[in-house]
């Protein structure tokens, strides 16, 4: 189980080999992944760059409590969350969440509550700056169901 | 004894003047520790927690507590 707070870019896909690499091969049948990123258009507006605030110590102790969630709901063998902060560009990702469990139902619910629950636990805020040069604070998530 | 006091994202950026610390002996409970930070209202959307869990606004604080205020999460 890991939690990691990037504040440059990262690659999903390397970090979740290597964490991978850590595990013991054979002994999980499903993998399921979900990466985030950021987009170039919000609420019709075109978005050139965001800034991702958090609250150091809160995050990790939430992400790792949601962690915790999902082995007490789901039979899985290993998880991931990978989060950015700082200032982030259009196209590069935001977060990643993986799982690694026996089978595959585990796998992909307890990824997506993993998801799922950040978005309403984990103390990040997100601020973009359009267009024009101006900014504004997100002030809410998009409905995930 | 104090009650050290964070705001963050956007609601630091509206509340003019916020005390960092409180005296601890006179916040009950969260909401109160507000009231001693800053002149203005509680938002109505503001989160809270007490040394880096969620707590509402009517939770109790002691001597020595980190509280912060917060707007609602917007990460992923």
């Amino acid at each position: 189980m890991a939690v990691l707070i990037k504040s440059e870019t990262f690659n999903p896909a390397s970090l979740q080999a290597a964490h991978e690499s850590s595990l013991n091969t054979g002994s999980f049948g499903a993998t399921a992944t979900f990466i985030g990123s950021m987009r170039n258009v919000n609420e019709g507006d075109d978005v050139i760059g965001m800034m991702l605030e958090h609250y150091p110590g809160m995050t990790e102790k939430e992400l790792e409590a949601i962690i915790e969630d999902a082995r007490s709901q789901w039979p899985i063998d290993d998880a991931l969350i990978v989060h950015r902060v700082g200032d982030i560009k259009p196209g590069e990702p935001i977060v990643l969440t993986a799982v690694w469990s026996a089978h595959r139902a585990a796998a992909f619910d307890a990824c997506r509550f993993l998801m799922e629950a950040l978005k309403s636990r984990a103390p990040f805020w997100k601020k973009e700056t359009l267009k024009d040069g101006t900014h504004r604070w997100v002030e809410r998530n998009t409905p995930g169901y | 004894m104090t009650i050290r006091v964070k705001f963050f994202a956007s609601l630091r950026e509206q509340i003019i003047n916020p005390s960092t610390e409180v005296d601890g002996s006179q916040a009950k409970t969260i909401s109160d520790v507000w009231a001693l930070a800053t002149d203005e209202p509680m938002p109505a959307h503001v989160l809270c927690s007490v040394n880096l869990d969620h707590k509402d606004p009517g939770d109790p604080v002691a001597d020595g507590d980190e509280v912060a205020f917060f707007p609602p999460i917007t990460g992923g």
